[in-house]
């Protein structure tokens, strides 16, 4: 385990969004409330963001040029205005839901169960 | 006692001796990111939930100074943590009845997701350490940060969101196309992410409205058969 005796570098970026990553995942499977799936989401999209900003950092790589350069950090932008618009859409999905079924737990969401 | 820290947390040793502090604050955050994202999926109550993970995306924010993109942490501290997690608190406020702010997961499901979640995380790390080409680190820690801050990265990405890259080739290594090459920036994208935006909130607004029971026209109808969609 040679992370903990290096620099700061993209690995340890990597490792930080994996862990976000794996966490939203399983956020998202085990929540029965239908606002902890959309945090797992966020936490997830969080993750891959935070590997887009670590392949596209100007600092990380020291002397060598980053791998996405100026790409990485439009990416993570349009990727959090993208989770911005679908946070919107799905909020407002969920409280419809809450409206004409007065619950937020996805498992009575079963009307298209075959 | 910065040298004791030191040589306990051989990441935050400096090439001078002393603290180095682009390792401690990487580390600070990345523990705080990291433990408040596992608090995020351990807590059962919503409203705790959506508290840790305001403080989770703060936390990312900081990662994301350290790592030279300040105007990236600069946005997700203002849209994310700004933005959506306010629309998320809203939600959980609308919908905190009685029941619902604690509902139970089976145990069993627990464990399995724990499981599938625990062999995705080996994979995803194996491949995160063990990459040959992303593996060169910085020479010296110290000095990455401060060779980096005359260069403020808001002005690029605003060029490229206009449409004009004067960033240079990341492959080629050239600072600009001087062979007439015009490479193409963001500005396409851009403008579509801004309709999207548009289309999306105005949507947004027409599905969460509460609807009006006392006309029972046609209108009440179309309404519901719009919110199932």
């Amino acid at each position: 385990m040679n992370l903990l005796f290096d620099p700061v570098g993209v690995s340890h970026y990597l490792v930080v969004g994996a862990i976000l990553f794996t966490t939203g995942l399983v956020c998202m499977v085990v929540k029965r409330n239908a606002l902890g799936v959309l945090m797992g989401i966020e936490l997830v999209l969080n993750g891959a963001n935070v590997n887009f900003v670590a392949f596209g950092s100007p600092v990380l790589r020291g002397e060598q040029a980053s791998i996405l350069g100026l790409d990485g950090q439009l990416i993570a932008l349009f990727v959090i205005l993208l989770a911005a618009a679908e946070a919107a859409v799905a909020l407002a999905i969920t409280l419809n839901f809450y409206n004409n079924y007065s619950t937020v737990d996805v498992d009575r969401a079963d009307d298209l169960k075959g | 006692m910065s040298s004791s820290v030191a040589s306990l947390l051989p990441v935050l040793a400096a090439a001078e001796g002393g603290l180095n502090w682009q390792g401690f604050l990487f580390l600070l955050f990345a523990v705080l990111a990291c433990s408040l994202a596992v608090a995020v999926v351990v807590a059962d109550n919503v409203v705790r939930m959506s508290f840790y993970l305001v403080l989770s995306l703060g936390s990312t924010a900081g990662l994301f100074f350290l790592a030279g993109a300040e105007f990236v942490g600069a946005m997700q501290l203002m849209i994310y943590v700004g933005g959506t997690l306010v629309l998320l608190v809203f939600g959980v406020m609308l919908t905190a009845q009685e029941p619902f702010v604690a509902i139970k997961t089976p145990v069993r499901d627990k464990l399995l997701a724990g499981l599938v979640g625990g062999a995705l995380l080996a994979v995803l790390l194996q491949a995160a350490v063990s990459g040959p080409a992303w593996s060169g680190s910085t020479a010296e820690g110290g000095n990455a940060v401060a060779s980096s801050s005359g260069q403020p990265s808001a002005t690029p990405l605003g060029m490229a969101l206009l449409g004009v890259r004067v960033d240079g080739d990341v492959a080629s290594g050239e600072q600009s196309p001087a062979d007439g090459q015009v490479r193409s920036g963001y500005l396409l994208p851009f403008e579509i992410v801004s309709v999207h935006l548009l289309v999306v909130l105005v949507g947004a607004a027409y599905l969460a409205r509460s609807k009006r029971r006392k006309s029972s026209g046609g209108q009440g109808g179309g309404a519901s058969t719009g919110g199932m969609r």
